[in-house]
């Protein structure tokens, strides 16, 4: 890595990727993984906006007992509906599919993924299977929830079968960018790119590709004899036609589980750059913390019975599900240790990216560490199916996922647009969205913990107070949201134009590729010296630092160590 | 020197490689490494869809072991041996259509890939008589399954016991969604074949070939495991 090239990109490229070609047929036929990458991030949003829309509709409907805005099955409609946009449409291919489309080429020094052709099918794929679930509202009601789990999912109107279809149909675009990204990661690596060199994005991606191509097929097969029960009545789950309905939760959590973690690694991926960049020092235990990631893509295949501890499963099968669940809190804790190491270490430059970063590290323990209570069995018979779950799961996948997310999008935004958004809103809406979120799910954690039922419609008037307190929080959440939804559009426009590197970080995105970056990513392919956060090797960073927001001050090379 | 191999560099992505090359490739090696890796990938994909369906098939076995010893004596093992045979001829022939293009004998390629589109007809063939045979005597999967009358010597009211219907729908569901397979990949072939007769594959480059070679034994592979499981035991 030399200073020139550095240099040489510093400077704001008159031909970009987002330039070179602009017709709307360039765009919905490119094969460039990064206008991949950024429709994928416009779809993503809005099925964000519509979910999100529906959580503040069921908040605003149990801010009192009784019905407040809407009827019982309106209030069905809603929760499901908002669970399955939330996991299918947005959360799965969220990260994944935008970031890790966008960033995971660059990354690797490749010029595009292995098979873009692939990438562009599995995004026109996730959009069919969206269109798929949304054509469900016209045939008729959606409630039962995400899970679909028979026989009430037999029972329910017609439209469950688009539901499931549609799931079956986004499915395929999961496994599909999975396969691509493995082949990537294996094959496309630039001269000098080892795997001990690869940033720990690529390798939490790398990790949640294996998982979505080992268990999606899974929901897919489950899915498809779910839609041939009602079809033909073969009798599989359904307890009417001899079938088994424990056999189907079987299958449904076999993917379901993992599933979790096509969640939340990606999550720990984006962490994990962030905690190296905005520290300024090598990511503590590198080899730890990226082989982690492996362990939990592994681990996660064999825990799903922890979501059945109730529903007649054996004693011997829960108590080893039980076991396993526990191990998973080795390889997490190891991640979360090393970042904390990672921060004492250096020397934190608090940008918004970052304060996500630690928002994520105080909302993610609190959803890993509730993740273990539940797995402990006598915990789990009092606690299952009660708000105690719902603020678990939501604190890893809000306060981690989505979390993450965001740090991940303010992170790489400069790169994707060329435009420095509004440090200052950044830091208010980091601030509304923390502080919103712990406000809407904590109450939770308390109520459940004192036995109000999830997915209830009406509830007993002392639970009055959490959940009110627990839809103000929303409202919070929410004008936070819109607030980053409000800068960055804004910066599209008027925000400052943004150099190649202005975070100051050594993966190639920054390093080897202007903001935005050309169309084929660089103009010679790199060759790869050092490792992603070696910030002692790296001398021209802050010889011809790029400046930019600060950047110049903020590091000194006194840092560098000898 | 230095700058004409920059310039040589520069002119790589429109000049100076072979036509079946992507530009975001450095080498035809690399494509076909990485082609050849994502198709196993692909496999396994399928495995995994696959697995669930056998996963059913153990289970409602384990539960039920002497209705589906009994329900699998009106599966004809002679049919289903014939087509065990027919696919085993069709994967050599797949396999020795690769090893044809290797040699740059196009000729052979094609005669070996027409062998496998019969093979594969003849398969999808004998599917359907065994499947409308028993159509006609009631035995559907699930709800329609209503068996009456003799079938090839067997008294069906004997056959109509509780979870006859299971094995039924297992088998249906298992042979229909592998037949399925064999369809697609009897598309994958004529495709194939009329890019052999256009002349598209030599031994420089004949990826889709041998990518759809393993498909194909995969194909294979699973119809080996559900012809002893549904027909044998």
């Amino acid at each position: 890595m030399s200073g020139t090239t550095l240099a040489h990109s510093a400077h704001q490229p008159e031909v970009n990727y987002l330039n070179h070609t602009k017709t709307l047929k360039s765009w919905l036929f490119t094969l460039d993984h990064k206008r991949i990458g950024l429709m994928y991030l416009g779809a993503v949003a809005l099925a964000f906006l519509a979910g999100g829309i529906l959580a503040l509709l069921v908040r605003i409907e149990l801010l009192a007992p009784g019905q407040t805005i809407m009827g019982p099955d309106a209030y069905n409609q809603s929760f499901t509906l908002h669970a399955v946009l939330m996991i299918f449409a947005f959360i799965i291919p969220a990260v994944p599919a935008v970031m890790g489309n966008f960033v995971l080429p660059i990354q690797l020094g490749a010029k595009d993924v292995a098979f873009p052709r692939l990438n562009l099918a599995s995004f026109y794929i996730y959009l069919l299977g969206g269109v798929i679930v949304l054509s469900a509202l016209f045939v008729g009601r959606i409630d039962g929830g995400w899970t679909f789990y028979a026989p009430y999912s037999e029972r329910v109107g017609d439209s469950i079968l688009f539901v499931t279809l549609g799931v079956f149909v986004m499915g395929f675009s999961s496994i599909l960018t999975g396969l691509n990204f493995i082949v990537t990661v294996h094959k496309m690596r630039a001269p000098g790119l080892t795997w001990t060199r690869l940033p720990l994005f690529v390798w939490s991606i790398y990790s949640t590709s294996i998982v979505q191509v080992l268990a999606t097929p899974v929901i897919g097969i489950t899915m498809v004899l779910l839609f041939l029960e009602r079809a033909l009545k073969i009798g599989i789950f359904d307890p009417a036609l001899g079938g088994d309905p424990v056999l189907f939760q079987h299958f449904f959590w076999f993917y379901s589980h993992p599933a979790v973690y096509i969640m939340i690694l990606p999550a720990f991926g984006i962490v994990s750059d962030l905690m190296g960049t905005f520290s300024r020092h090598q990511v503590s235990g590198y080899k730890f913390v990226a082989l982690s990631s492996v362990a939990i893509a592994f681990l996660g295949f064999m825990v799903w019975g922890h979501h059945m501890f109730v529903s007649g499963q054996s004693a011997t099968s829960s108590i080893v599900f039980s076991l396993i669940t526990y191990l998973i809190g080795i390889p997490t804790g190891v991640k979360v240790l090393n970042w904390v190491t990672t921060m004492y270490r250096g020397s934190i430059w608090l940008q918004t990216p970052m304060l996500y970063a630690l928002a994520f590290l105080f909302t993610f323990s609190i959803g890993g560490f509730t993740g273990i209570m539940l797995g402990v069995l006598a915990i789990d018979v009092h606690l299952h199916d009660t708000y105690f779950v719902v603020a678990h799961f939501h604190y890893v996948m809000m306060g981690g996922n989505v979390i993450a997310a965001l740090g991940g999008l303010h992170y790489w935004w400069p790169k994707m647009t060329g435009r420095m958004f509004n440090e200052t809103a950044g830091r208010v809406a980091a601030a509304l969205v923390f502080i919103g979120f712990n406000l809407t799910f904590f109450p939770q954690f308390i109520m459940g913990s004192q036995g109000m039922p999830r997915r209830y419609y009406d509830y007993l008037p002392e639970f009055q107070g959490m959940h009110q307190l627990s839809t103000y929080g929303s409202w919070v959440l929410a004008a936070g949201l819109f607030l980053i939804l409000g800068y960055l559009l804004w910066s599209l426009v008027k925000g400052e134009r943004a150099t190649a590197n202005p975070w100051g970080a050594l993966t190639l995105e920054w390093t080897h590729a202007s903001s935005p970056p050309d169309m084929h990513n660089f103009h010679d392919t790199p060759v790869v010296t050092r490792g992603p956060y070696d910030y002692h090797l790296a001398p021209e960073l802050f010889v011809t630092s790029p400046g930019g927001d600060g950047a110049a001050e903020q590091v000194h090379p006194t840092e560098t160590k000898a | 020197m230095a700058q004409t191999t920059v310039a040589a560099l520069e002119s790589q992505d429109h000049h100076a490689h072979p036509a079946h090359l992507q530009h975001h490739f450095v080498s035809s090696e690399q494509q076909f490494d990485a082609a050849k890796m994502g198709m196993w990938l692909f496999l396994i994909t399928e495995i995994l869809l696959f697995s669930g369906m056998f996963v059913a098939y153990t289970v409602y076995r384990v539960w039920h072991p002497e209705v589906f010893e009994l329900s699998a004596e009106l599966l004809d093992w002679k049919l289903g041996g014939l087509n065990t045979l027919v696919l085993l001829l069709s994967s050599f022939t797949v396999a020795y259509g690769i090893n044809r293009i290797q040699h740059n004998d196009r000729k052979g390629l094609i005669i070996n890939l027409v062998i496998t589109l019969l093979c594969a007809a003849t398969f999808m063939v004998v599917k359907y008589f065994e499947y409308t045979g028993k159509f006609a005597v009631g035995i559907f999967p699930g709800g329609g399954f209503a068996p009456t009358g003799v079938y090839h010597g067997h008294e069906l009211s004997h056959f109509d016991v509780p979870y006859a219907s299971q094995f039924f729908s297992i088998y249906y569901v298992m042979t229909g969604i592998h037949g399925v397979h064999v369809l697609v990949g009897m598309g994958i072939f004529v495709w194939l074949l009329v890019k052999a007769i256009r002349g598209r594959f030599s031994s420089e480059y004949y990826t889709p070939v041998e990518l759809s070679g393993l498909y194909w034994h995969l194909v294979d592979i699973i119809w080996i495991f559900l012809f002893p499981l549904l027909y044998l035991i």
